[in-house]
């Protein structure tokens, strides 16, 4: 490829296309994706990665550090930690899913709503999407699981909930500025149905920037889960969740640190990617 | 003029500038060349993308960031200024060059009050400071005829109307009486009766100061009016560049003449009044609308339209003409349903359109169509062009996918543009293909009445004759009725075959286009009228 590239010097002063578009990509990103992908496979199919049942240990193998055989050491009951954070992505990728999800879906609804019904509707969904904001995440979600009751679905909507009202004011604000455009009016001009207007004008143009927030909210979800996980809300012992395991390992954490850090450092990798991945998504939309 | 040296103030040899996009470089201007005495209004004229914009903001140095000057020379006062630096070059802004922009709305600070806008450029340039500087600044603000400039000078923008706003700029070009005003296109914003007043103040400068000015423009009439000398451009190329009388009498290219030929204020009267008008069947009935508004919470209301009527015989045009604030969009919106009025009819077809209400109305929609001002923003971006055309008959439930593809496509036809671009997105148009396709859309559920909201202000001169030409074709083979709104009354006089002129949300006057403008009675159509710039008057 090089040889080639310096024999043909006008490739390289006028480079094609692709090329450019592949220059302009960012290392950082490219890292991102890879991240989410290796946790979308590792919760799709984690036998691939780990042979181990990551809820069965081996009782010789307690407590040892990070090596060759295991990566990310052995817990309390010499379980393979990193097959434990393996087979636990799934709990925290579908229960962020489920959480963006009911965000979405509740959000996305309230906000057309008050962005094109009446004046007094808008007034009374928005107040009350004040209300959802003005309560703490965490507070609002542990109200919300002591209601539904404990496991990782009922915390996966509680968390859902806690997002409904970023949402929802987002949706509100892109409807609002594209109901009043020429097309649309024209649309309604032209005969349009109310929903048939709704559906093939305002919505499609009024998502690109809620898409991007769910892949923020993606992130924060499986921060979230793990958070209420940790606290003990979540799925209950020996479900290898992230959070769950953070939380075991905290008895430990003066003699083996990675019980707690290197699962810990998993969240953060794939919250953090997440969050470049949304923000990629969110330029190319406005460019 | 006195005894002063007779060389030109700017003069600018060989210029080229290119953009650099994608790291391939655009070339905008090619090698062009004029000058400018004292005292004289050069018109750098072209439509939207022939490099006008640019080499003004070469002359200044106000390049866009990717823009860059190849070769050439330009000279001010016989010094070449093209290599300087940003540093060095604003010495020269504001004191020895002057810059009156496009948009008067957005070039001034709007947090800052009038006097300190104006005052400003004095404090950068001069020692001027306290009470000195306030007695300068308004002293600026009587010269440019704004009345009680006192009180004025502490008003903010927003407090001031477009023209006030625009003459405000010029009076901060003027301030260190330059040698060289730039103006690109400081009327475009504004209704023709404040544009006339803008271009006297400008006139009236000229000849006081001996100021050079570089005028800019779309508008081919507006040149042949005020300049001394034209340089057309086209694409970055100089087309033509004589003296105005002679590109009017005698232009040596194709172009110019196109240009000549389809500005509408040259053009003069075209559309001949259609046979047995008065005996066609009425197809658009107005009658007494008024919509009001109320102000705040008070019991006060704004009339926005004042008792209104029109009728509009089967297959002629009806114009309704006025200043901004005149109610002539709000009328329109009457008449294509989308406002109810507080009272009046609005009948088409015999039915009153402002009486019906859900499913009623949504049928009613079949009779009358609107065609935006702006073809950028009344397309849908998500959607091909053919499911845009196609839209309204899906809405009405009209054919099968198969014959609404066949009407889309002959529609497409008509309005004279080719069949490829039923797969494009809009942002792969052009303007004036975008409000082809508007109108195709507005045109395929057959309407009785096509209402067109300034329709073809947006678009170049030629453009506009094309879109214009299409318009009258339609009509005539469609049996088309046509309510067109505006406020550039070349165009209206070109197209309507009736007028209504609104001033106020009231009409003063109505009639056939002809005798309206022909003689008309009402003083302020007499104002209106006269704003149009006229070549074949201009005083020297």
């Amino acid at each position: 490829m090089t040889a080639q590239a310096v024999t043909v010097g006008d490739e390289i002063r006028r480079p094609t296309a692709i090329v450019r578009r592949l220059r302009r990509v960012s290392p950082a990103l490219v890292l991102a994706w890879l991240a989410v992908a290796v946790v979308v496979a590792w919760a799709l199919v984690p036998w691939l990665f780990s042979a181990a049942d990551p809820t069965i240990g081996v009782s010789g193998q307690r407590l040892q550090a990070p090596s060759i055989q295991h990566l990310f050491g052995t817990d309390q009951l010499g379980r393979d930690v990193l097959d434990r954070v393996i087979y636990g992505s799934r709990f925290s990728l579908v229960g962020a899913l489920v959480a963006v999800g009911v965000g979405l879906v509740a959000g996305t609804a309230l906000g057309v709503l008050a962005g094109t019904l009446s004046r007094a509707v808008d007034d009374v969904i928005m107040r009350i999407v004040d209300v959802l904001l003005a309560i703490p995440s965490l507070l609002l979600s542990l109200s919300i699981i002591t209601l539904l009751g404990f496991g990782t679905v009922n915390v996966s909507i509680a968390v859902g909930i806690t997002s409904i009202a970023m949402f929802a004011r987002l949706t509100r604000s892109q409807v609002v500025k594209v109901r009043h455009t020429d097309y649309v009016e024209a649309a309604v001009g032209s005969g349009g149905h109310f929903l048939g207007v709704l559906w093939r004008h305002v919505l499609p143009n009024s998502m690109g920037p809620v898409v991007a927030l769910s892949a923020l909210q993606f992130g924060s979800a499986i921060l979230q889960i793990a958070t209420l996980g940790f606290l003990g809300f979540g799925a209950p012992p020996p479900t290898p969740e992230w959070g769950l395991m953070v939380s075991e390992g905290r008895n430990y954490i003066a003699t083996s640190w990675w019980l707690t850090t290197l699962p810990g450092a998993i969240v953060v990798v794939v919250v953090l990617s997440t969050h470049r991945v949304s923000r990629s998504l969110g330029r190319e939309k406005r460019g | 003029m006195t005894g002063k040296t007779r060389s030109p103030v700017l003069q600018v040899k060989g210029l080229s500038v290119s953009y650099l996009r994608d790291h391939e470089a655009t070339q905008a201007v090619d090698d062009i060349s004029f000058s400018i005495d004292q005292g004289q209004l050069l018109a750098l004229v072209g439509e939207s993308g022939s490099g006008k914009t640019t080499v003004a903001q070469s002359v200044i140095g106000l390049l866009p960031g990717n823009g860059r000057i190849d070769s050439g020379e330009i000279l001010l006062n016989g010094v070449d200024i093209s290599r300087w630096n940003w540093r060095r070059l604003q010495t020269v802004r504001g004191r020895r060059i002057g810059l009156v922009p496009q948009d008067p709305a957005a070039s001034l600070n709007p947090v800052r009050t009038i006097g300190a806008n104006l005052g400003e450029v004095l404090r950068i340039h001069t020692r001027v400071r306290g009470s000195e500087l306030r007695r300068q600044v308004v002293e600026l603000l009587a010269r440019v005829g704004i009345d009680d400039p006192e009180r004025r000078a502490r008003q903010y923008p927003h407090e001031l109307s477009g023209g006030m706003r625009q003459r405000v700029l010029i009076a901060s070009a003027i301030a260190l009486r330059p040698d060289l005003i730039i103006a690109d296109e400081p009327t475009s914003a504004l209704d023709v009766t404040v544009q006339k007043v803008i271009l006297d103040l400008l006139d009236d400068l000229r000849r006081e100061y001996g100021t050079a000015i570089l005028f800019v423009t779309h508008d081919l009439a507006i040149a042949a009016e005020r300049s001394t000398e034209v340089v057309v451009l086209r694409d970055g190329r100089v087309q033509e560049h004589a003296s105005t009388a002679e590109v009017l009498s005698n232009p040596r290219t194709e172009y110019a003449r196109t240009l000549l030929r389809d500005a509408p204020a040259l053009a003069g009267r075209a559309a001949p009044l259609p046979p047995a008008a008065d005996l066609a069947a009425i197809a658009l009935r107005a009658d007494s609308l008024v919509q009001t508004f109320a102000l705040g919470r008070k019991r006060d209301e704004f009339r926005a339209v004042d008792d209104v009527s029109f009728a509009v015989p089967a297959g002629t045009t009806h114009a309704l003409v006025g200043e901004s604030g005149s109610g002539k969009t709000t009328s329109a919106r009457i008449v294509v349903g989308f406002r109810r009025p507080t009272s009046g009819r609005v009948e088409i077809d015999g039915i009153d359109l402002a009486s019906l209400r859900g499913e009623a109305l949504r049928q009613a929609r079949r009779t009358v169509q609107l065609v935006y001002q702006n073809p950028y923003g009344s397309l849908d971006p998500r959607r091909s062009v053919e499911e845009i055309v196609t839209e309204p008959l899906r809405n009405f439930g009209l054919g099968d996918r198969r014959s609404r593809l066949a009407k889309a496509g002959d529609l497409i036809e008509r309005v004279a543009l080719p069949a490829s671009v039923l797969g494009r997105r809009p942002h792969e148009l052009s303007g004036g293909q975008r409000q082809r396709v508007a109108i195709a859309r507005a045109l395929v559920l057959e309407p009785r009445v096509v209402v067109f909201d300034e329709a073809v202000s947006a678009l170049d001169v030629t453009v506009q004759a094309q879109v214009l030409r299409l318009l009258e074709d339609l009509q005539r083979d469609l049996g088309l009725t046509y309510l067109f709104v505006s406020h550039d009354l070349s165009v209206v006089r070109h197209i309507a075959h009736t007028v209504s002129v609104m001033r106020r949300g009231r009409v003063v006057e109505e009639g056939p286009t002809e005798s309206v403008f022909g003689t008309p009675v009402h003083e302020y159509t007499r104002t209106l009228i006269d704003a149009i710039p006229r070549p074949s008057e201009r005083v020297s």
